[in-house]
Parts: C-alpha cells; sequence; structure tokens
C-alpha cells in the first residue's frame, strides 16, 4: 500500500517537473485515512450521478489531482492540520455559549448526533420549505435557540463548527435530494452552473467540466466537487468552506461575485453537492 | 536591458499623442471571418514587451492556458489551448490579431477570453477584486497591448 503510493507519488513528481505539459490523469491511488479509530477508506471515485451521464462517466474528488505531499497530509489524521479546527468546533460545541447559558451540547448531546447531515445538505427544510446550507442549520440554532446574534457565515466560529459537523460525516455517501421540494432550486444551481460570468466569460463548466485534468498555469484543475468541504487549504493555512471556494472561482473570472449565503450560492452549492453524489464526505480535507 | 527600457520609454512618449486620435475602440473594430485587417492603433507592436504581456498574470496571462515553447524560462504552462509556437504559419496577422482581440469571432463559444472587448458581459466585476465596476469597463488589454502581443506572436514563425 504504502509502496505503491510512493512509487506513483514519484511518477507524478517527475510529471510536474517536466512541466506537466500533458493532460495528466487524476492520480491512481486510494485514500485510506489513518485516524484515532482505526483506518478508514474513502470512496474518491465513482460512477457519474445519472443526472451527469452524457457529459462525464466518472467522478472524481479533488483530492486526486492534487500533488503527493498534499495527498499524504490527508492520509493521516495526525498530519491533518484541519483536525485543529474540529477541535476548536468541539470546544465551542461544549461551551456554555448562549444567551441563558445554553450549549449545543446540552440539546444535541455529542456531536456524533450530527452523523449523517453533511452527506445530505444543502437540502429543502421540510417545516420551512427553505433551502439550508448546514450554515443555516447553525444559525438557526445560535439565534432561535441560544439568543444570539447570527454568525458571520464565514466567520471562524461559523467554519469551526462546519469542520466539526462535516467530520461526524466523514466515509458517509453523498447523498443531497435533487427532486421534489429541491427541484427548483437544483435547477437554478445548474443553470448558474453553465453561466459564462464575468469580463472572462467564463462557466464553472468550462473549467470543471470542459478541462479537468487539463493545467491552468499551475494548477491541475480537478471537477470541482465540494465532498472534501470544509478543506484546509494550505495557502490560507486556514479552513476554507464550500461557499468560500464558489466566491473565489467567480471572483476569477473577472466578476461581480454573490455574497456568501446568497439565493444564488446557495443553489449552487446544492447542484455542485449532487454532482459529487456517490463520493465519500471528506472534510475536513486538505488542498493546496 | 537599460537600453530596452529607454527605447520602450521613448516609443511610448512619442506614441501618446498620435494613438490617442488614431486609436480604433473596442466597440469600433470590424471583423471580417473573424479577422481584423488594420492596426489598432497605427504604431508598431513591441513584441519584447508583448512577451512580458503574455507572462503577466493581471496582463494577458497567456501562459495560464497556452504551451508556449519559446518561453521555457517562463515556469508552469497551462495546456488548454494550443501550443502558440508557429501561430503565424497557420494564421495570417490580421487573423491573429481578430483572436487576441476576441477570439469568440473565430473560434465559436471558445473557452478562450475576449482581450479587447468591453461589453456585454454577465456580472462583470472589477478586475479581480469580485466587486461590481465603478465606471465603464475597459478592456482587459490597450489597443497598444494588443498590438504588442500580435507583434510577439509573429515573430514564432518555426
Ligand atoms: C478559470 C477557471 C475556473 C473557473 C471558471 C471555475 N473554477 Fe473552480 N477552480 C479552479 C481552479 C484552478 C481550482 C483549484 C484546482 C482544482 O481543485 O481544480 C478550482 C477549485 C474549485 C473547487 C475546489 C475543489 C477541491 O477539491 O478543493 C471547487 C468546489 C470549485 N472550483 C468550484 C467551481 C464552481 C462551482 C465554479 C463556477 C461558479 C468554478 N469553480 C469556476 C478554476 C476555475
Ligand atoms: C482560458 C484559456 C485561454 C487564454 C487565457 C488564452 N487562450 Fe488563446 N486559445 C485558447 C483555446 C482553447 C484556443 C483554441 C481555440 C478553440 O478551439 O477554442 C486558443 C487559440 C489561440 C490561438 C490560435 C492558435 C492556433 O494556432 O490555432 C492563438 C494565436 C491564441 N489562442 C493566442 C492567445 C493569446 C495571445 C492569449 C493572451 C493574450 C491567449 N491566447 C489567452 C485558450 C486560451
Amino acid at each position: 500500500m504504502k509502496l505503491r503510493t510512493s512509487a506513483l507519488a514519484t511518477a507524478t513528481a517527475l510529471g510536474l517537473a517536466l512541466t506537466g505539459m500533458a493532460w495528466a490523469e487524476p492520480v491512481e491511488d486510494t485514500l485510506t485515512i489513518e485516524t484515532d479509530d482505526g483506518q478508514i477508506t474513502m470512496v474518491t471515485t465513482a460512477p457519474a450521478p445519472a443526472h451527469l451521464s452524457d457529459v462525464m462517466d466518472t467522478i472524481y474528488s479533488g483530492w486526486h489531482f492534487r500533488d503527493a505531499e498534499t495527498r499524504a497530509m490527508q492520509m493521516d489524521d495526525f498530519d491533518n492540520p484541519g483536525m485543529v479546527f474540529v477541535d476548536r468546533g468541539l470546544d465551542a460545541w461544549n461551551a456554555a455559549l448562549g444567551k441563558n447559558g445554553e450549549s449545543c451540547a446540552g440539546c444535541h448531546q455529542s456531536p456524533e448526533s450530527m452523523a449523517g447531515l453533511r452527506a445530505v445538505v444543502p437540502r429543502v427544510d421540510e417545516k420551512t420549505g427553505k433551502l439550508m446550507l448546514m450554515e443555516d442549520y447553525i444559525n438557526s440554532c445560535v439565534t432561535e435557540r441560544m439568543g444570539l446574534e447570527a454568525w458571520g457565515m464565514t466567520s471562524k466560529s461559523m467554519k469551526d463548527m462546519l469542520a466539526l459537523i462535516s467530520f461526524q460525516s466523514r466515509g458517509m455517501t453523498v447523498n443531497v435530494a435533487t427532486d421534489g421540494a429541491a427541484a427548483p432550486y437544483w435547477e437554478k444551481g445548474r443553470e448558474i452552473y453553465y453561466t459564462r460570468y464575468g469580463q472572462l466569460e467564463l462557466a464553472c463548466a468550462n473549467c470543471h467540466e470542459d478541462n479537468y485534468g487539463n493545467y491552468i498555469r499551475s494548477d491541475h484543475l480537478s471537477q470541482g466537487q465540494i465532498n472534501g468541504f470544509p478543506v484546509y487549504r494550505l495557502k490560507n493555512a486556514g479552513i476554507l468552506s464550500a461557499q468560500q471556494r464558489l466566491i473565489g472561482c467567480v471572483r476569477d473570472t473577472r466578476a461581480e461575485t454573490f455574497k456568501a449565503g446568497s439565493d444564488e450560492l446557495k443553489a449552487l452549492e446544492l447542484y455542485v453537492a449532487s454532482r459529487g453524489n456517490g463520493l465519500s464526505v471528506e472534510g475536513v480535507s486538505v488542498r493546496n | 536591458m537599460t537600453r530596452q527600457v529607454i527605447l520602450g520609454a521613448t516609443l511610448s512618449a512619442l506614441m501618446i499623442t498620435p494613438s490617442l486620435a488614431a486609436e480604433i475602440a473596442p466597440t469600433d473594430v470590424t471583423y471580417v471571418e473573424g479577422a481584423i485587417e488594420a492596426s489598432l492603433t497605427g504604431v508598431p507592436g513591441d513584441p519584447v514587451n508583448g512577451k512580458k504581456i503574455m507572462t503577466t498574470r493581471a496582463l494577458g496571462n497567456c501562459v495560464a492556458c497556452h504551451p508556449i515553447s519559446t518561453m521555457p524560462d517562463v515556469p508552469f504552462h497551462g495546456n488548454i489551448g494550443p501550443e502558440l509556437n508557429g501561430a503565424p504559419d497557420r494564421w495570417t496577422e490580421a487573423q491573429l490579431r481578430g483572436i487576441v482581440a476576441n477570439a469568440k469571432m473565430t473560434f465559436d463559444g471558445t473557452i478562450m477570453p475576449a482581450f479587447y472587448k468591453t461589453g456585454t458581459f454577465i456580472r462583470p466585476g472589477a478586475g479581480y477584486t469580485g466587486k461590481a465596476p465603478e465606471g465603464p469597463l475597459s478592456p482587459i488589454l490597450t489597443a497598444q497591448q494588443i498590438e504588442d502581443v500580435v507583434a510577439y506572436l509573429m515573430t514564432l514563425k518555426e
């Protein structure tokens, strides 16, 4: 296992050194993570969900497109810098943060009670009919049940909590609903995915559907999957939420971006998540 | 090196007045089957500056997508677009000017951005700030920068 990985890793490093001109396959490798409770193996390659069958056969986690060193950091929780944020999230979970001393733990017991949630959000809330991101669920507790001001969508407290809750679903299969009440939101997200925004007139699909495997400068283009989110991003030395990544990609088309938590980015996150139905939840993953 | 800088400075000083009058605005460009026949400025392009524009992220950043084998000193070329060495063997100067100014006039629906276009865009921003633009948009490259890039491309005969 270890041996095969390093041989492949060397090959990739070499490929890159020869300036990586050629299309590069997503690296063939298996993501088995050493955790406190033993090993878990992630599904990082899967048949494309039915709604993508006319554009691609196989979906890949972004992990396959990163270099050997970055991939390795995610293969051992001890080396994964994102785990610090999971721990910070756990401290917040147990703390008496609420106006009257309420804590997340007081209502939900252990964070393990959240297992499975990351795999199915964004989703339409049954009671309100609204499309909910994980952030929206967190904020509904923060405001309605703890009497606090809403946390900023991309604030530290929010991202620590995203890290903790996503971590509870690690290894579970992404399976967001695209039909029923979700259908109109999903359609809207799909339309955004194929719209060529900004002065560069680029759609998500131009890079992540038509050109994954190719290089934009030194960046090996992945399929832009969000099964690994939130990610620990080496470049920022911090946690990046899916909303932040979407904002960054829109900005890079020389466009006026959408705000985190806007109707547009919520719909887009649902649609992008659905392109990863079948992959494992990896959060907190490591990316460069 | 110093000579180049002085030369560049002299050239641009000379350029300013006449080029403003002669310059063709992005909205006034005529494309004939994708090509632009006449120079956008009437001032010959400077291939040295053209190369710089093509490798500078905030300007043309052509290497983000194109491998260009005449620039081995520039690290990490992308491979979204075709190799540019040999481009003038495949295209005339007028066609290259058209491709750089607005490649969509030559390649329908191409991923290659239009570098000399000011409208119409969906949610254009102020550069890479993510914010809405304050005033009217400028093209990504100026008319003279387009001419400079075309001048460099014309040196790539194989
Ligand atoms: C100009 C090219 C370009 C466009 C257009 C673009 N992206 Fe990206 N995107 C990148 C690059 C480069 C990266 C970093 C390498 C990678 O993971 O593909 C990236 C990364 C991502 C990631 C992180 C994947 C991971 O595993 O870490 C997501 C998610 C993503 N993009 C989604 C989108 C969406 C959604 C859109 C449209 C709103 C979009 N991108 C538009 C270039 C682009
Ligand atoms: C986002 C990617 C991208 C960027 C940036 C880009 N190009 Fe292109 N370019 C392409 C693609 C793709 C093609 C092939 C046309 C097609 O099939 O769509 C192309 C085609 C060309 C051609 C024709 C090549 C041939 O021999 O057929 C030239 C010349 C060219 N580009 C020059 C440039 C220059 C100069 C710049 C920068 C000022 C630039 N490109 C920036 C993607 C890009």
